[in-house]
């Protein structure tokens, strides 16, 4: 059952509780203590919103950057990761198997935000070996959703 | 001049629901609950092997029956979701859809005079193509008491010393209804101690609700010298337009089948056989996916139809619901009309699929539940009108 209620609630956070358990064909006692459940046991971590920032006229810029670092010992990378994603501009981190060690996403609202970010924050710190900045140009499809997309229903009234 | 037509095909009526749906077609902002096929798109990686195969210059007619990579997908298939077991060399054979392996494998087993019995509501072209095929078709009238299942008394009932076939409708279009193994048991037993052959159409047999699994009546004992199983990939798949579809049954039988198929059709569209092969291989997370929509929204409009008290039984099959009108005294193409024309709402009347659809309208639930949510508000208010004038 957790796992409907995941896979739904991923899509479309804003549905109501109440339209959720008949969808669901459960009892809204029961999604709600569900959900409340997995929100404690940190299953659910948020309910954030899809924007299409391109749209808005705030200037958003995003970037993607590929850190190599060296891991410390007894702790390997969770306390260099953790200085980063400190940093309130940063919106992702992980830790990549190849050619590099830390997947960094940023957004900021201006070039000149994300280059001194990375050029005095990321690059001056100690275990940070290396750091490749990309910018992001447009996006086309972000949490599984394609921006910019018009439905028609195109089917014929009758089949 | 003499007159230029076959007097058989003049006097079949054409579809009811097409003569309705034209009328639908003209009016502006309709919302339509009516068509019977997925709004899915087809899984890219699917469309994506269709494309790969035309760029591939796979342009070139496969065999009579299909390509065998295609034929044993089915098989296996077949083996791990419905507990049957097909010679892909000599028991499957490759369709333009569900709709031809219909018509060719009645075309295949009756002589003139042998009747056909036809449970309805029903799909339209099972009486049709029983008649085009020589036969006599013998309709037995499915109720909402029985959930619209066929009853081992309602079959018997239907029998005589001409009887040959039985077509097997399950999981049903339009009532949504099902046939479970202990339902299935009784009409098995009865085909073979009566010596009936079935045709056993189960396109919707991926799309079964509640822990209801699809179960073939091929699987019974006796049962797979006498069946013929039809099912394809429009609506499991969402492919509808692909035309692809098969049928799966003792070599004897799918041999004739082969030959009308042969001079009529030659092969089936092979871009789509190439897509199907994908469909088989790494489709089985998308039709989990498309189930799983389509039994949220079916819980939507059960529970709507609850809260406005139209009565309506539990569908566990297809994607369409049944609920009855009758109690607004008109027939069900009067409260269609009606309602398309007040609230701009298609639906179909029952009485397009046969005996026994009179009183009921079929709603399909192939659509978004924000379209969904739309039509039942303007449902909601056409049958309070309703109710409030009477």
């Amino acid at each position: 059952m957790r796992e409907k209620i995941l896979t739904f609630i991923e899509k479309n956070s804003r549905v109501e509780l109440k339209e959720l358990a008949i969808l669901l064909g459960m009892s809204e006692t029961d999604v709600a203590n569900e959900l409340e459940a997995m929100e404690n046991e940190g299953i659910i971590c948020g309910y954030h919103t899809l924007i299409d920032w391109d749209k808005v006229t705030t200037e958003r810029i995003n970037a993607v950057i590929e850190v190599r670092v060296t891991p410390q010992r007894g702790r390997g990378f969770d306390s260099i990761a953790e200085r980063i994603y400190k940093y309130p501009e940063v919106e992702s981190v992980y830790l990549m198997s190849g050619g590099y060690d830390l997947l960094v996403m940023l957004e900021g609202k201006t070039l000149r935000e994300v280059s001194s970010f990375v050029s005095e924050k990321l690059s001056t710190l100690e275990s940070v070996l290396s750091t490749t900045t990309h910018f992001i140009l447009k996006k086309y499809k972000d949490h599984g959703t394609i921006l910019h997309q018009e439905y028609a229903d195109e089917r014929e009234i009758l089949s | 001049m003499r007159n230029p037509l076959s007097q058989t095909i003049v006097n079949i009526k054409p579809s009811g629901i097409r003569r309705f749906f034209d009328i639908a077609a003209e009016r502006k902002d309709t919302i339509s609950l009516g068509v019977g096929e997925p709004d899915f798109d087809t899984p890219w990686h699917v469309r994506d092997e269709g494309i790969y195969s035309l760029e591939k210059g796979r342009t070139f007619y496969t065999s009579n029956a299909g390509l065998m990579e295609l034929r044993e997908e089915i098989c296996k298939y077949l083996s791990r979701r419905m507990d049957l077991n097909y010679d892909p060399k000599k028991e499957v054979l490759i369709t333009v859809g569900g709709s031809e392996a219909i018509d060719i494998g009645l075309r295949a087993m009756v002589d003139p005079g042998d009747e056909v019995l036809i449970p309805q509501p029903s799909y339209v072209s099972y009486e049709p193509c029983a008649i085009l095929a020589g036969a006599k078709p013998v309709i037995i009238e499915l109720k909402n008491e029985n959930e619209f299942r066929l009853t081992p008394e309602q079959l018997l009932a239907a029998i005589t010393d001409k009887t040959k076939i039985l077509i097997m409708p399950y999981p049903n279009n339009p009532t949504g209804a099902i046939m479970e193994r202990s339902d299935l048991e009784k009409i098995a037993k009865i085909c073979v101690e009566k010596d009936l052959f079935v045709i056993s159409d189960e396109i919707y047999a991926e799309l079964t609700f509640g822990d209801r699994k699809h179960v073939s009546i091929a699987s019974f004992p006796g049962m797979r010298e006498r069946t013929v199983v039809i099912n394809g990939f429009s609506k499991a798949y969402a492919m509808t337009g692909w035309r692809l579809g098969y049928a799966c049954g003792p070599e004897e039988i799918l041999k004739q089948m082969t030959k009308i198929h042969q001079f009529a059709i030659m092969c089936a569209p092979t871009t789509s056989q190439y897509a199907a092969i994908e469909a088989l291989k790494n489709g089985d997370t998308d039709v989990e996916t498309m189930r799983e929509s389509y039994n949220q929204r079916r819980n939507f409009l059960m529970h709507a139809f609850r809260e406005m008290e139209l009565p309506c039984f539990e569908p566990f099959g297809a994607f369409y619901v049944f609920p009855c009108i009758s109690e607004f005294g008109m027939t069900s193409e009067e409260f269609a009309f009606a309602l398309l024309d007040v609230k701009k709402l298609a639906v179909v009347p029952g009485s397009a699929f046969g005996l026994g659809g009179e009183g009921f309208v079929r709603i399909s639930y192939a659509y978004s539940l924000k379209k969904l949510e739309t039509a039942v508000g303007r449902l909601v208010e056409f049958v309070t009108e309703l109710r409030n004038k009477a």
